[in-house]
């Protein structure tokens, strides 16, 4: 540290500031010169912009809508069309998968080694294959199977076919009570019952399998951090072993589970587009064809991303407050 | 004191599977399930399967699996649609990656001169799959495909995101606070939304972003798309370790004199990334198993050109024959990570312990 430049350039604040201009500088002349170009190249295709697209009609129809939908209405009316299925596959992707993966995840923690055995071959299996491929192979078997006349019928109220999976269905048309609608197959075709198309089924099955190993090894971890002494107090003071479970290893288990639960239910609503692949009709896939027609490429990813981050913000924020409740109080 | 039931079978049986009603049970069920699913499986894959060479016929008057299908595909899944003659080539790069794998994973061969051997290989790697030079056919990226594209994607986007993830974790827990907020910013947005859209954000907009005229390469664009995507992920597995290190060691790293990348290189990284061995490679795995979507934008990597070969209407009854062996081969790849990952970490914290 030598001459007078050193008395200024040695101040760590100095530098800092002079580190920080530079690289915002370099950031923005990045994201003006890209803008820049977009802008140029948008007039050259003669590409439109803005989000004026949305009120226009979209011309395109949906397979599987929740709400009413027609080409004739509008783009926004199509994106919350998709953004529905997207929620519908994701919210209940979550439950089965958290439910499937709690059973494997004590399964494979449990005192009998074949079941045991049998978890852990799944978890492997499962988690080290791309959850591309996994749901290729669910649509492929959905697709193949054979039509509504020679339908498998596993269980009662439970039709396999080409046309999907149908399950029975509550009808809450009949006055206040919900009614149970069982399906039957009269002919060919399914009378009752709510009938889930190959597409939502396999999506769905390849979520809920795939995310269901993950959330396994969660729980375990979770179980298995619980130290081992707090079973055997409980066992001293008489409890039984669902009590035990109930009571102290589930409340201590559920502090190290909740936060990395957050982020494999994240994960499956970040996953579900990959129903493109399979044609289901989700957010990505409702987008991408409203890109196609438009050309409004940097509109449509926009709107995707805003709903994403929305997504996984509100998904955040409940479950941080359902983990604030079950963290630990201390003094 | 665990007792030994190595020599007495049927102690271990009592202990492990009939300890008490409720354990009989299960272990009567789990059998029950085996023995359903079990001799099905057996007699579909082993001895009703049809092997060596064959047409769709054979394999349909077998009635098995139709293990034929891969004598017949294996080429096109594992290429793609690489030049038929050609395909010694993407073979030989491929043995050359899994041999410099081999040799990387070995601590005794964590040398400088490894660095140079990975540069090396990996341009021996794109002069075989490019050729050009050599007497080699040129081959564009357009053709490249299988599990090639797969190790090259997968390869080039960790090396690319590391370093760059680095960076971003630095910037995350920097005292600056315009550096700060742009690295939070970042990640946050990227980890936010589905890697789908970003892929289809690369192929679709840095065409636009790039001045008029200049195009990139489809395979290009997938390839900065999965490390944009993957660095974020893997900046908040490197703030983890940095966020493990005790405050005493960067105050010691100043008192020392030594600059903030000093410190970083030569005391802080070297502490940190060794913490974080375990979800730095889940985070590999992920990304090996996250290129399989550039099958969406519509490259040639392994699950595609398998998809591709079941395509043939003969063919395509016996899908899960094909997506059970590309499974095998995503499989190898990960559980080796997996593996070695937890050696490591054993073969790090030796010291420790």
């Amino acid at each position: 540290m030598t001459g007078g430049r050193a008395s200024i350039w040695g101040s760590t604040r100095f530098r800092g500031l002079v580190y920080q201009v530079l690289v915002v500088a370099v950031v923005v002349a990045l994201g003006g010169w890209l803008v820049h170009n977009t802008l140029v190249n948008l007039e050259v295709r003669g590409i439109a912009t803005g989000f004026g697209f949305l009120e226009r009609e979209a011309g395109f129809g949906i397979s599987e809508n929740l709400i009413s939908y027609t080409p004739a209405d509008s783009y926004a009316r199509a994106l919350t069309v998709g953004l529905l299925n997207t929620l519908v596959v994701s919210a209940i992707g979550i439950v089965l998968a958290t439910l499937l993966g709690t059973v494997l995840g004590v399964a494979r923690l449990s005192g009998n080694w074949l079941v045991g055995r049998l978890a852990s071959v799944y978890v492997e299996a499962v988690r080290n294959v791309p959850l591309l491929l996994q749901l290729f192979v669910w649509y492929g078997v959905l697709t193949a199977l054979p039509g509504a006349r020679q339908a498998l019928h596993p269980l009662p109220g439970l039709y396999l076919s080409n046309r999907g999976l149908v399950i029975p269905s509550l009808d809450w048309s009949q006055g206040w009570l919900p009614v149970l609608e069982i399906p039957s197959l009269v002919g060919f075709n399914f009378v009752g019952g709510l009938t889930l198309s190959p597409e939502f089924a396999a999506l769905l099955a390849g979520l809920t399998i795939y995310t269901a190993a993950f959330i396994a090894e969660i729980v375990r971890a979770g179980i298995l951090a619980v130290p081992k002494g707090q079973t055997e107090a409980a066992l001293s003071l008489g409890l039984s072993p669902g009590q035990i479970l109930r009571l102290v290893v589930l409340p201590q288990a559920l502090r190290v589970i909740v936060p990395p639960l957050t982020s494999q239910y994240l994960n499956i609503c970040k996953n579900s587009p990959l129903a493109i692949a399979i044609g289901y009709p989700d957010l990505v896939a409702v987008s991408n064809t409203a890109i196609n027609q438009t050309g409004q490429a940097v509109e449509g990813v926009t709107v995707v991303m805003v709903v994403f981050l929305a997504l996984s913000l509100a998904l955040s924020g409940l479950m941080n407050w359902y983990n604030k409740r079950v963290a630990l109080v201390s003094r | 004191m665990k007792p030994s039931f190595r020599h007495r079978p049927l102690d271990w049986g009592r202990a492990n599977l009939f300890s008490s009603p409720a354990n009989s049970l299960l272990t009567v069920l789990a059998l029950a399930l085996l023995w359903q699913l079990a001799p099905p499986l057996v007699g579909w894959g082993v001895l009703r399967a049809s092997w060596g060479a064959g047409d769709p016929e054979t394999c349909r008057q077998a009635g098995g699996a139709c293990w034929t299908l891969l004598t017949e595909k294996h080429r096109l899944m594992l290429f793609g649609v690489y030049p038929y003659e050609q395909h010694w080539r993407p073979l030989l790069a491929m043995a050359l990656f899994v041999a410099l794998l081999a040799t990387s994973a070995n601590r005794r061969f964590w040398r400088p001169w490894l660095a140079a051997l990975w540069l090396l290989t990996v341009l021996g790697i794109g002069i075989l799959m490019w050729g050009g030079v050599l007497g080699l056919v040129p081959v564009e990226t357009a053709q490249w495909g299988g599990l090639p594209l797969t190790l090259v994607i997968a390869v080039l986007a960790i090396a690319m995101a590391f370093p760059f993830s680095i960076l971003l974790a630095l910037g995350r827990r920097s005292d600056l606070p315009a550096i700060k907020a742009l690295s939070v910013g970042y990640i946050e947005l990227v980890r936010g939304v589905p890697l789908v859209s970003v892929l289809f954000m690369a192929s679709v907009m840095f065409p636009l972003f790039l001045p008029e005229g200049v195009t990139i390469d489809k395979a290009l664009r997938a390839l900065v798309g999965m490390t944009l995507f993957t660095a974020a992920y893997l900046a908040e597995a490197v703030r983890g370790g940095l966020q493990a290190i005790p405050r005493g060691q960067f105050e010691a790293a100043d008192v020392l004199g030594l600059s903030y990348w000093q410190a970083m290189r030569l005391i802080i990284l070297p502490q940190a990334l060794r913490l974080v061995i375990p979800p730095i490679v889940n985070q590999f795995i992920t990304c090996f198993k996250d290129t399989s979507l550039v099958t969406i934008v519509g490259l040639y990597d392994l699950l595609a050109a398998t998809k591709a070969a079941l395509n043939d209407p003969g063919w395509r009854p016996f899908f899960v024959e094909g997506y059970l062996a590309a499974a095998l081969v995503y499989f190898c790849f990960c559980f080796f990570m997996s593996r070695y990952s937890q050696w490591l970490e054993r073969e790090l914290n030796r010291d420790r312990r």
